[in-house]
């Protein structure tokens, strides 16, 4: 096996062992990248001459023991969306095409603090709008499974570099289902945290209230490990919880017994293509096999779950990137008449077209004489949503469903039809909307070779179920085993 | 027909809390531009506001000291325009959970005392400023103003002329200022207000339309705009017109506003809340020991100056009308067992130099027990008010103390029989018919006379004396 190959937690015990050193494994990741990055195309930035100088730095650390951290040594990537000081971070925007950001996000502050080696930044949708990152304006990533097929959004780059091996581990946002509609359809682990858990200050924002950063990653036990490194209160992050984060890598247990899981008639009902359903299903009967309790629920308003969400998202990203205006950074149109010539030739030009179409429609649903009719009633929405997600947590440990309708579609397929884009999301939004943890880990392949993922959705803050029941999950089926060849 | 002004003021303040309101930066004025700022207030991609707990402070210090009620929840808002000096396409304010509601402040006027509501007092941070460049290639930005905190102060249309208007800024002012939240320096555009005003026929009840005029920055822009905006109204309704309503830019060199953007070109801020922080939820524990915290109040002080001190309403009301001007009676009374006199001085001459010299209080070159002492000299018969009057000029000039003055300059007033008796005779030769209209009893010719001497001795001479010496003289010959 190659090193590029490898899981962060094999490659720590081969870096503590001193059977290779983190510079080796940097170059073997780097290589990787240079070999396949060209037909997957993962990455916006690769930072090869930044990477190898910290590895050689972290190796230092390593052999003079100064570097504890399971994740020392390790290479990864962040999703092009978290500002890394000195090192371009573009959104996959002309807008941010020239960004270097004169700061560090509060994660990269601490994957630092963890010694880990950071790659690149990867491609994603347009600021994170879309699911299938399409909407780059840079470049397509093709899923490693299939290079005709999408890998999913909007962080697609993050899980095709996973799944591709072109990183141990990457960071990815969730807006909507940002993270596990990739992992799902690059066959990787992905963990959207608890809303709170994780800093977002250096995330450049989409949807405020909805964004949360979490990492992809090969296996379970990576993303715990990932975990126990981003996780934290922030005091630069006024959403941030200060509360006591748990050692994540403690409910690497495999032990599910009696756990009460609850799978939501709506989300294997009506739209879900039937092989999804049948995994999904299976996945099911296996965790019943290993001792959970599993049932059939409803959880109500479902079906306003994704009107609400691109309506309150809209609106906040209207507002949020309203900043973008050819004056202090970035992107400014070459001709304009006055100011406002300059701000209508700059946003025109800098913002691709799903962009667009999302400030439009949140600058109408804040706008006077709407406001109560679009944005107040999405609240009211994601009250009852949450509501929803209580009573059923007042039942169950875990609710349990598919990630999305479909496995990877094709390039181009959707990309017409942005109302049926914005069904890929119908599972995943709720979560965002009550600020609650998933996880989607592989469950099965379809016809066509290509991975479905399993979604579990937690309580607030209680990531530690849902990487337990996941881990278990993984102990016993062969799944997260599945690499594509490229 | 006769009309009546109805105006409301929403005044801004700058809160004079060391660090911005949502980063670490200074507050402070003045610096070169652009050094006052860091990603969070020039709004890069990514940043997150964290609110300054002080700015919450000192606006809940200024609601209870106008008797506001603090709200236990409210929560902040964006603001969304577009503008060069707004980095982030939106201010972050407050819009339906503000933080104070419900206060009044008293002013006075022609002796008159009205009772004026506040609506509403909400924390905002500030813009920054654009600057037209030397070279005219274009327009440059400085964002050093940038999340600098402000409260606005929403007042009722309680106020009925420009001189009730400029009461209630100059009240405000004081306040703000007694309770150590802003300095209040409106050439540095740290109080500022916008003017709504209609015009009525007197009697009328519905108010009229109004119009806003905004940044007014001088108390003398708000007293001309206030009367040029309502003589304009009147002659646009005089004249078989209608008032529009519509946000008017105040002109204050041509003397005159000029219309801005009518009701139906007004911006559609799209507020909502704020997503990047969390509601202010006040404990009342916390809130009560702010109030007990607050120091006198200029009402307060106004009304213990006239209890205590005799002073005249009037001037107990210019000493507390500024906090420094205040603090320096305050100071001076202390030192010395006339407080009128110590107020005399300061209403008179004080005043007038400081309005001749263009300076302001807090640039006075010494300390008031100066001013104490000098009262004392006077009382003491040391130097007589003439001589006083130019010591204290002289003390403007040199900062230095009276005694030192009046024995540099050698101005003791001259009580020594002896040396004056010379110059009671020479007074007496060179101004016989005086002499003689004094003694057909012309009592008038003893004043010029008394005059006389003190102009022969430069005012040193203890007039007192003078007059003994020049009455016995006359009176024996
Ligand atoms: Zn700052």
């Amino acid at each position: 096996m190659e090193l590029y190959e490898l899981t962060a937690h094999e490659l720590s015990d081969l870096l503590r062992e001193k059977k290779v050193g983190a510079v080796e494994i940097t170059r073997s990741l780097l290589d990787r990248i240079e070999k396949v990055d060209a037909k997957v195309g993962s990455y916006i930035t690769v930072c090869r001459d930044r990477a190898i100088e910290k590895a050689r730095e972290v190796e230092g650390k390593i052999y003079r023991g100064e570097a504890n951290s399971p994740l020392a040594g390790i290479p990864m990537a962040i999703k092009d969306n978290m500002c890394t000081e000195g090192v371009l971070t573009t959104c996959a925007s002309r807008m941010l095409s020239n960004f270097i950001p004169p700061y560090d996000s509060t994660v990269v502050k601490k994957l630092n603090a963890e010694d880990v080696i950071l790659l690149g930044k990867t491609n994603m949708d347009e600021f994170a709008m879309g699911s299938s990152t399409e909407n780059s304006y840079f470049k397509r990533t093709k899923n490693p499974w299939d290079l005709e097929r999408v890998p999913g959004g909007s962080s697609g780059g993050s899980a095709a570099a996973v799944a591709a091996c072109e990183a141990v581990f990457a960071l990815g946002s969730d807006t909507g289902g940002s993270i596990r509609q990739p992992a799902s359809f690059c066959g990787v682990v992905g963990l959207k945290p608890t809303y709170g858990a994780v800093s977002r200050f250096g995330l450049v924002a989409f949807a405020s209230s909805l964004d949360q950063i979490g990492p992809l990653a090969k296996d379970v036990t990576d993303c715990a490990l990932a975990m126990n490194a981003i996780a934290g209160y922030d005091p630069l992050d006024s959403t941030s919880a200060d509360m006591n984060y748990p050692d994540y890598t403690r409910s690497l247990v495999n032990d599910i017994k009696g756990i009460k899981i609850g799978i939501p008639k709506e989300y294997i009902g009506e739209g879900i293509h039937g092989e999804v359903k049948k995994a999904v299903l299976e996945a099911v009967e296996t965790l019943r096999r290993l001792g959970a309790e599993c049932e059939e629920f409803s959880l109500p308003i479902t079906e306003y779950a994704i009107p609400a969400y691109y309506l309150i998202s809209s609106a906040e990203a209207s507002s949020n990137l309203a900043r973008y205006d050819g004056i202090k950074y970035g992107y400014r149109a070459e001709k304009f008449t006055d100011l406002l010539d300059l701000y209508k030739q700059t946003r025109s030009e800098g913002f691709g077209a799903e962009v667009k179409r999302r400030i439009m429609l949140g600058t109408y649903a804040l706008s006077s004489g709407y406001y109560d009719a679009y944005y107040k009633k999405a609240l009211q929405v994601r009250t009852l949503i949450k509501q929803g997600f209580d009573q059923a947590f007042s039942k169950y440990d875990l609710v349990v469903g598919p990630t999305a309708p479909t496995t990877a579609f094709k390039i181009g397929e959707k990309a017409d039809n942005p109302l049926e884009m914005y069904l890929e999301d119908i599972y995943t939004v709720s979560v965002n909307i009550a600020g609650l943890p998933g996880l989607v880990i592989p469950c099965g392949m379809d016809g066509n070779n290509l991975p479905i993922g399993l979604q579990l959705i937690g309580k607030a803050f209680d990531e530690s179920t849902l990487l337990r029941v996941a881990y278990t999950f993984e102990q016993n089926t062969d799944f997260h085993k599945n690499r594509p060849r490229i | 027909m006769e009309y009546e002004i109805v105006i409301g003021l929403e005044v801004h303040a700058e809160l004079s809390t060391k660090s911005k309101i949502y980063c670490s930066c200074t507050t402070e004025f003045g610096g070169e531009e652009n050094t006052h700022c860091c990603p969070i207030c020039t709004g890069m991609p990514g940043v997150l506001p964290v609110l300054n707990k002080k700015v919450v402070e000192y606006a809940v210090r200024a609601g209870l000291a106008t008797n506001c009620t603090i709200a236990d929840y409210s929560k902040q808002d964006r603001k969304n325009y577009f503008y060069p000096d707004l980095p982030k396409a939106y201010q972050i304010s407050q819009y339906d959970f503000p933080l104070c509601k419900n206060g009044y402040i008293d002013i006075e006027t022609d002796g008159k005392t009205k009772r004026v509501g506040i609506t509403r007092i909400h924390i905002e941070e500030d813009a920054g400023k654009l600057m037209h460049d030397e070279w005219d290639t274009g327009t440059l930005v400085d964002y050093n103003r940038c999340g600098v905190p402000l409260i606005e102060i929403v007042g009722e249309p309680d106020l009925r002329s420009a001189e009730e208007a400029r009461a209630y800024m100059e009240k405000l002012r004081s306040i703000l200022q007694f309770i150590g939240v802003s300095d209040c320096k409106m050439q540095e555009g740290s109080l500022r207000a916008d003017v709504n005003l209609s015009v009525r026929p007197v009697g009328q009840k519905e108010l009229g339309t109004r119009t806003e005029m905004k940044n007014l920055n001088s108390f003398r822009s708000i007293v001309r705009a206030v009367e040029a905006e309502a003589q304009r109204q009147i002659r646009e309704i005089e004249s078989g017109g209608t008032v529009v309503q519509e946000t008017r830019r105040w002109d204050d060199e041509r003397g005159l506003s000029v219309s801005m953007r009518s009701k139906e070109e007004a911006h559609d801020y799209r507020y909502f809340p704020e997503p990047d922080l969390v509601p202010i939820v006040l404990d009342k524990e916390w809130v009560e020991g702010i109030r007990a915290s607050l120091p006198e109040l200029p009402d307060a002080r106004k009304k213990r100056y006239v209890r205590e001190f005799g002073l005249p309403e009037y001037d107990a009301e210019i000493l507390t009308s500024s906090k420094v001007l205040s603090d320096f009676f305050d100071d001076a009374v202390k030192q010395s067992s006339n407080a009128k006199a110590v107020s005399n001085w300061i209403m008179g001459d004080l005043m007038r130099i400081l309005k001749e010299k263009g300076m302001e209080v807090e640039n006075i070159p010494f300390p008031a027990g100066y001013l104490a002492r000098l009262v004392g000299l006077i009382e003491k018969g040391t130097i007589s008010g003439t001589i006083a009057k130019k010591v204290f000029e002289k003390m403007f000039l040199s900062g230095k103390g009276p005694e030192t003055i009046v024995k540099e300059e050698g101005l003791e007033v001259v009580s020594d029989e002896g040396a004056l008796t010379a110059v009671v005779r020479k007074v007496l030769d060179n101004n016989p018919q005086s002499v003689a209209d004094y003694r057909k009893g012309k009592e008038k010719a003893l004043g010029f006379l008394v005059g006389q001497a003190m102009r022969e001795t430069k005012g040193k001479a203890d007039p007192q004396l003078i007059n003994k010496l020049l009455k016995e003289a006359m009176d024996k010959a």
